[in-house]
């Protein structure tokens, strides 16, 4: 089982890589865009057998715990299988 | 009276802080090794500047969680003296020993100049050998020192004096100019300049002693 957790910077923080590639995209000519936000994932390998039951509350809490500072940070868990 | 200063792997502010200690404040001082669970009988704490895990997934968020962390947790809830400088600011923040965070600079480069810090209050153990609104110079050397937090947060730090140090020409979009702050029990200080390299007359500046200094006044006050 494989599962990914996408960690950005929360809407109220500044992001300024995230400007940074939105006026570059202008500067390529892309207008229509008013804004970029960027983030990060982690893909995540559970040894076989592991139950989702078991594996989706662990996965919660390494996300807010470690891999997210919730402070500033939103994140996400998805399973990809 | 004794200062420990711990080490990270990646920490390298870590003898430059033990040299301003036993050298220029002339006190002892000794290296505590971050998989240490005690902190060996020191009166006070400093979490060093530099890389510690090589900033990996953020500034701060790997060495929060070793062994001597736990000691430093504890030393600081008991009222312990605990000074973090720059990388150990990010970690006392991550830690959560100190709220909000520190994000990239504004202008997305590694800052490393002296800057003028607007000294803003004295009534802590940190800076009480001070002068409220003194200008000191201390170099910064860092990328992720905007410091952020929610309105009621910086509300928070305003109204309960602990914004201790404010840039006089803020380098790295820090809400409220923010340089430095204390915790509730104004016994944690984080701050993103370094008093260590600001201790010698050969560095240029010799401000950051005012930090050491009060340090040592607060220690010395509390076994008498």
């Amino acid at each position: 089982m494989k599962a990914r957790v996408y960690v950005s910077l929360k809407p109220t923080v500044l992001d300024p890589q995230g400007q940074t590639i939105r006026s570059a995209l202008a500067g390529l000519g892309h207008q229509s865009i008013t804004d970029v936000r960027q983030g990060k994932f982690f893909d995540i390998q559970f040894a076989p057998g592991t139950a989702r039951a078991q594996a989706e509350p662990e996965l919660q809490q390494i996300a807010r715990d470690v891999l997210a500072n919730p402070v500033i940070e939103d994140y996400r868990v998805e399973f990809l299988d | 009276m004794k200062f420990g200063v711990v080490v990270f792997p990646g920490s390298n502010c870590d003898h430059d802080a033990w040299y301003a200690i036993a050298r220029n404040l002339g006190q002892p001082a000794e290296f505590l090794w971050h998989e240490s669970a005690s902190l060996g009988g020191c009166d006070a704490v400093i979490l060093p500047g530099g890389f510690s895990y090589g900033d990996y997934l953020r500034g701060g968020a790997i060495a929060k969680f070793s062994p001597i962390m736990g000691a430093v947790k504890k030393f600081a809830r008991d009222g312990g003296l605990v000074l973090g400088i720059c990388n150990g600011f990010q970690i006392l923040t991550e830690a959560g020993l100190l709220p909000g965070a520190l994000t990239r600079n504004r202008g997305l480069k590694f800052i490393c100049r002296p800057v003028g810090l607007r000294l803003e209050t004295t009534a802590s153990p940190f800076t009480s050998a001070g002068r409220k609104g003194q200008v000191l110079t201390m170099p910064i050397a860092h990328n992720e020192g905007c410091y952020q937090a929610d309105e009621r947060t910086i509300a928070q730090l305003e109204d309960e004096d602990r914004i201790v140090f404010r840039y006089t020409h803020n380098p790295n979009g820090s809400m409220h100019d923010i340089a430095g702050i204390l915790n509730e029990g104004r016994n944690v200080l984080g701050m993103m300049p370094h008093p260590e390299r600001a201790c010698d007359p050969l560095m240029g500046s010799t401000d950051g002693l005012v930090v050491l200094q009060s340090m040592a006044a607060a220690l010395t006050g509390s076994r008498t």
